[in-house]
C-alpha cells in the first residue's frame, strides 16, 4: 500500500468519507430526516449549513441521509449484480456448448433494450420499494457484469492449471471459485468502481422520475424533485445533489483507474 | 446474390427476430408481478366488481400466450391500443409525440456529432498537453452527473440566472421554426453535453488507435504536418469507428432523451412513458418500450451494418 498514487489517495479518501457518513447518518446529521425545521427555502445561514429545503427541512440532514439510501441502494444492486453477473459469466466460460449460448443469447436480447426503459416498464406494474429496486436495478446490470466476466473466464479456462483442475476430476464449482475467480478478480473489481457509479446515477435518475425511493425517505434523486421548482426562482437547492454526485462519482472513478492500472501495467504485477 | 447484400438482409433478419423477442420480453416484463395488474393498477381499496371489470377490459382472463399474440397482432397492424387512463387511442398520442421527440433528437445529433469528432481530433493533435488534459476532463466530470441534473445546472445559470432561454420548452404547431429552436435551445444543449463527452472520448481512442499504425508514421516522416496527417491519413482509417461510435451515441441519445424531456416539460415520448408508468397504464408503457426498443436496436443494426460496409475484411467472414 506504500506507493498508490496522489489521485487514488485523493479518491480513496472521498469515497471513504461518503461511505462512513452514509453509515453513521442519524449520528451526523444536525436534524431529524423528516424534521420541519426553519422556512421554506432559507438561504444558508449558521443554523443551516446548506440552507433548507421546499418544506422547510435542513437541506445538510436530507443530503446525509440521502446519501445513506442512494449509496445503501446502489452498494447492494452492485453486490448482486456483481454475484449473478460473474457466477453466471464463469460458468457460461467454463461449461460452453449450449449452457453457455443460452446464457449469452438471453443476455444479449436484454441488452437489446435501454435498460432504463426497460426498468420504466417492469417498475410500471411493480410496486416501487427499495428492495425491488435493487432487485431490478443489480439484475439489469448483471448482463454487463456478464459480458466482461466471461470474456475475463474465457481466456483463463484454457489455461494448464485449469486442465488440470478437471483432470484430478474437480467439481464446476471449485474450478468456478477456486480456480477462475482468484485470477479474474482485478479486472472485475475495477469494473465493480464504474458499475457502481452507474447505480448511484440509475437510482438517482428513477427517483427524480418519482419511480424510485418514495419520500418522506431522502435521498440524491428525490431532494432534485423536491426541490426543483425552487430553480425557476433562481433558488440552487437542487443543484446540491449534483456537487454530491459528482464527487463521488470522480473519486471512485480513481480508485478504478488506480486498480486497472495496476493490473495492467507490467511494473505494478497483480500484487 | 451479391455477398455485401446477402449480409445486409442477414442483419436485417436478425434485427427483426431481436426486436420479435424484445416485445416478448416487454411483455413477460408487465407480467411477472406475483398478484395481479388490475389489483396494483386500482390499488387496496378496489372493488370486486371493478378488479373482474378491469381483467375483463385487460383480457386477463385469458391464459398469457394467448394475449401476447393478439396483442402483437394488433402492433403488427398499428393499432396500439388505447389509454387505460383517458381511453384515448394510444396510436394518436403517440405519433405527435414521437415527432417532438425526434425533432429534439435531430437537432441535438446535428449539433453533437460534429463538434463530438472536432473535438476528438483536437484532442489527439494535442494528446497530453493542456487542450487534450481540459477536454478530457470536462467530459469525465459530465459522465459523471446524471443527465437530468447537467439539465437543472444549465438551467439555472442560463435561463434563470442570465435569462437567456426560457426554462421549460413547450412547443406547439403554431409556432414557427425558428420559435421551436428558440424554445428547445437548452435540451438540445443538455443532450449535446451529455453525448458529447462519450462520442468525443471514443472518436479520440479510435483515432489514437489509427496514429499508432505504419503508414502514419512514414506521412510524419516525409514530413507531412500533423493536421494534413490526421486529415488525410488517419481520418479515412478511423471512419468505421466513428461511424459505429456515432451510431452507438444516438441510441444512447434515444434513452437520455426521456428524462431531459421531464426536465423541460417537453411535449415528447419520454414525458409520456414516464407520466403513465406512474399512472400504472399498462398498455402505453408496452407501446412506449416497444417503440424505444426498435429505434435503439434499428441505430443498432445500422452501426453494424456500416462497420462491416467500411471494412473490408468484415465482409468476409471465416
Amino acid at each position: 500500500m506504500k506507493n498508490i498514487p496522489i489521485s487514488a489517495m485523493i479518491g480513496l479518501f472521498f469515497t471513504a468519507l461518503y461511505f462512513f457518513i452514509a453509515i453513521f447518518a442519524p449520528w451526523i446529521a444536525p436534524y431529524g430526516m423528516a424534521e420541519v425545521a426553519g422556512d421554506v427555502w432559507e438561504p444558508s445561514s449558521a443554523k443551516f449549513l446548506l440552507g433548507t429545503d421546499s418544506i422547510g427541512r435542513d437541506l445538510l440532514t436530507r443530503m446525509i441521509y440521502g446519501g445513506r439510501t442512494t449509496i445503501f441502494i446502489a452498494t447492494m444492486a452492485t453486490i448482486l449484480s456483481f454475484t449473478t453477473g460473474a457466477t453466471l459469466g464463469f460458468l457460461a466460460a467454463v461449461s460452453g456448448g449450449w449452457i453457455d449460448q443460452v446464457l449469452s443469447r438471453f443476455v444479449d436480447l436484454i441488452m437489446s433494450i435501454p435498460s432504463l426503459i426497460f426498468a420504466l416498464v417492469v417498475l410500471s406494474v411493480m410496486p416501487v420499494t427499495i428492495p425491488v429496486l435493487i432487485l431490478v436495478m443489480g439484475l439489469l446490470d448483471a448482463t454487463r457484469v456478464f459480458r466482461l466476466a466471461r470474456a475475463v473466464a474465457v481466456d483463463i479456462t484454457v489455461m494448464d492449471y485449469v486442465e488440470a483442475a478437471r483432470l484430478r476430476g474437480e467439481k464446476i464449482v471449485w474450478i468456478i471459485f477456486r480456480e477462475i475467480l482468484p485470477n479474474a478478480l482485478s479486472p472485475l473489481v475495477a469494473e465493480m468502481g464504474l458499475r457502481f457509479i452507474f447505480m448511484v446515477l440509475f437510482v438517482s435518475t428513477l427517483s427524480f422520475l418519482g419511480l424510485g425511493v418514495q419520500p418522506p425517505q431522502a435521498d440524491w434523486g428525490g431532494i432534485v424533485k423536491e426541490n426543483k421548482d425552487g430553480i425557476v426562482y433562481g433558488i440552487p437547492a437542487a443543484l446540491v445533489p449534483a456537487f454530491a454526485i459528482a464527487t463521488l462519482a470522480i473519486s471512485v472513478n480513481l480508485v478504478a483507474d488506480w486498480v486497472l492500472n495496476r493490473t495492467t501495467s507490467l511494473k505494478g504485477g497483480r500484487g | 446474390m451479391h455477398p455485401i447484400l446477402k449480409l445486409v438482409a442477414q442483419r436485417l433478419a436478425l434485427s427483426t427476430v431481436l426486436l420479435l423477442a424484445a416485445s416478448v420480453l416487454i411483455f413477460v416484463g408487465t407480467q411477472i408481478l406475483p398478484g395481479d395488474v388490475a389489483q396494483s393498477i386500482l390499488g387496496q381499496g378496489a372493488t370486486p366488481e371493478n378488479l373482474a371489470n378491469l381483467r375483463e377490459e385487460l383480457g386477463l382472463n385469458q391464459p398469457a400466450i394467448s394475449r401476447y399474440f393478439s396483442w402483437l397482432g394488433d402492433v403488427l397492424h398499428g393499432d396500439l391500443g388505447t389509454a387505460l387512463t383517458n381511453g384515448r387511442d394510444i396510436a394518436e398520442s403517440l405519433g405527435y409525440r414521437l415527432k417532438n421527440t425526434l425533432f429534439l433528437a435531430f437537432w441535438a445529433a446535428i449539433i453533437s456529432v460534429p463538434l463530438a469528432i472536432f473535438l476528438g481530433l483536437l484532442a489527439v493533435r494535442y494528446k497530453d498537453r493542456w487542450p487534450d488534459k481540459l477536454i478530457s476532463a470536462v467530459t469525465l466530470t459530465s459522465i459523471s452527473i446524471p443527465e437530468f441534473l447537467i439539465g437543472y445546472v444549465l438551467m439555472y445559470f442560463i435561463a434563470v440566472k442570465l435569462g437567456w432561454f426560457s426554462s421549460v420548452a413547450m412547443i406547439n404547431d403554431s409556432m414557427s421554426l425558428g420559435e421551436k429552436l428558440n424554445a428547445i435551445a437548452l435540451p438540445v444543449m443538455v443532450l449535446t453535453l451529455v453525448v458529447l463527452a462519450h462520442m468525443m472520448r471514443m472518436t479520440r481512442a479510435a483515432i489514437l488507435n489509427v496514429m499508432q499504425s505504419a503508414y502514419v508514421e512514414t506521412a510524419e516522416l516525409k514530413g507531412l504536418s500533423s493536421f494534413d496527417v490526421i486529415r488525410k491519413h488517419a481520418f479515412p482509417n478511423a471512419i468505421a469507428p466513428i461511424v459505429n461510435v456515432v451510431m452507438l451515441n444516438l441510441a444512447y441519445l434515444v434513452v437520455g432523451v426521456v428524462v431531459i424531456e421531464v426536465v423541460f416539460v417537453y411535449p415528447g415520448m419520454g414525458q409520456y412513458l414516464v407520466d403513465h408508468v406512474s399512472k400504472r397504464d399498462v398498455p402505453v408503457v408496452q407501446a412506449c418500450g416497444l417503440i424505444f426498443a426498435a429505434v435503439y436496436i434499428g441505430l443498432n443494426m445500422i452501426a453494424d451494418i456500416v462497420s462491416i460496409l467500411a471494412n473490408p475484411r468484415l465482409r468476409h467472414p471465416k
